[in-house]
């Protein structure tokens, strides 16, 4: 039985506490050691806000060849960075060589 | 040249034979395994960008929904609305088998029956508005976890992709290349042995015929 994570900062957050997801409001300098400790703990999926997944970018290649947890870049209450959607491009990129499907 | 170091042997030549046959099979069925991994991950990836655009698109919104909700009451009572949720979702891990690439199959269970049950608070206190930025988040909610399944997804393939087209181009480009170079090798070097013994036994041959004939002294 796992659960389901959501990090970021609190503005943009709070609001999945409503909808039974466990919520993780962290400053930037504990949040790398917080998402292996969700890791750790059972957590499936970790919802993570664009803006702290740019600064965490070396934890969260950690946990991108094991199935679980997927680790999801979400936008934040600051508005889109577009880093979600390099995200696919980027592995479109790894597989077939050169982004075909997104690139226009 | 590899074929430096190999001895020029029959035993040599059937193994490396063997050898050729095994990673032409082999090349032959990676191969197809990329091409139909391939087929699939581009189906999951253009899956993956349409959901990651709903969902940006509905998480902005719901924020936008939050904000306005925030706006028409005070932080603490907003703060002691959302404090206990009612509501738990927890997560069935499945797994997938897709050409050897194990991905995720994600199952919720809400805690109460009615997943829709997702208002924490009293009405008494709270804006509408407040019910409207849940709603939206909530309806989001689905294609939020389809999204983390496809995009789970689409991340291991690619990674699988990569590694079997790195083996593809191995083979295709140094194993058999190398494999059909030394078989050329070791079969040149086996003929030139079965000439030379051959010319080496008509020269004995002539040389015995010419002791017990003396062919030279008659002409």
């Amino acid at each position: 039985m796992y659960k389901i994570a959501v990090m970021g900062d609190y503005d943009s957050i709070y609001g999945f506490a409503a909808l039974g997801l466990d919520t993780f409001p962290v400053t930037s300098q504990e949040a790398g050691e917080r998402l292996h400790q969700l890791a750790a703990e059972g957590y499936g999926i970790i919802y993570i806000t664009e803006v702290l997944a740019a600064q965490l970018k070396h934890e969260i290649a950690r946990y991108e060849g094991q199935i679980i947890p997927a680790v999801i870049e979400i936008p934040g209450v600051s508005g889109n960075t577009g880093s979600g959607v390099r995200g696919v491009k980027k592995s479109v990129e790894q597989a077939v060589g050169s982004d075909i499907l997104f690139s226009n | 040249m590899a074929s430096t170091q190999i001895t020029p042997t029959r035993m040599e030549l059937t193994k490396t034979k063997k050898k050729l046959v095994t990673a032409r099979r082999g090349h032959k069925l990676l191969k197809d395994k990329r091409d139909e991994l391939m087929r699939q991950f581009l189906d999951l990836a253009r899956e993956n960008m349409a959901l990651r655009q709903k969902v940006e698109a509905g998480i902005l919104a719901a924020n936008k929904n939050f904000v306005i909700a925030r706006a028409g009451m005070d932080e603490a009572t907003l703060h002691t609305a959302l404090m206990a949720p009612k509501q738990q979702v927890s997560l069935e891990v499945g797994k997938k088998n897709v050409m050897s690439v194990n991905i995720p199959v994600f199952d919720t269970k809400t805690r109460t029956a009615d997943a829709n049950d997702i208002y924490s608070y009293g009405f008494a206190f709270t804006s509408s508005d407040l019910d409207g930025a849940v709603k939206s988040l909530a309806d989001i909610l689905p294609d939020m976890l389809r999204l983390a399944e496809v995009e789970k997804a689409c991340q291991l393939m690619a990674a699988e992709i990569e590694k079997t087209r790195r083996r593809v181009n191995a083979l295709e480009h140094v194993i058999i290349p190398q494999a059909q170079e030394t078989i050329k090798y070791i079969t040149m070097k086996l003929d030139e042995n079965e000439r030379s013994s051959q010319i080496r036994l008509m020269k004995v041959k002539d040389m015995m015929l010419e002791e017990a004939h003396h062919y030279s002294e008659r002409a």
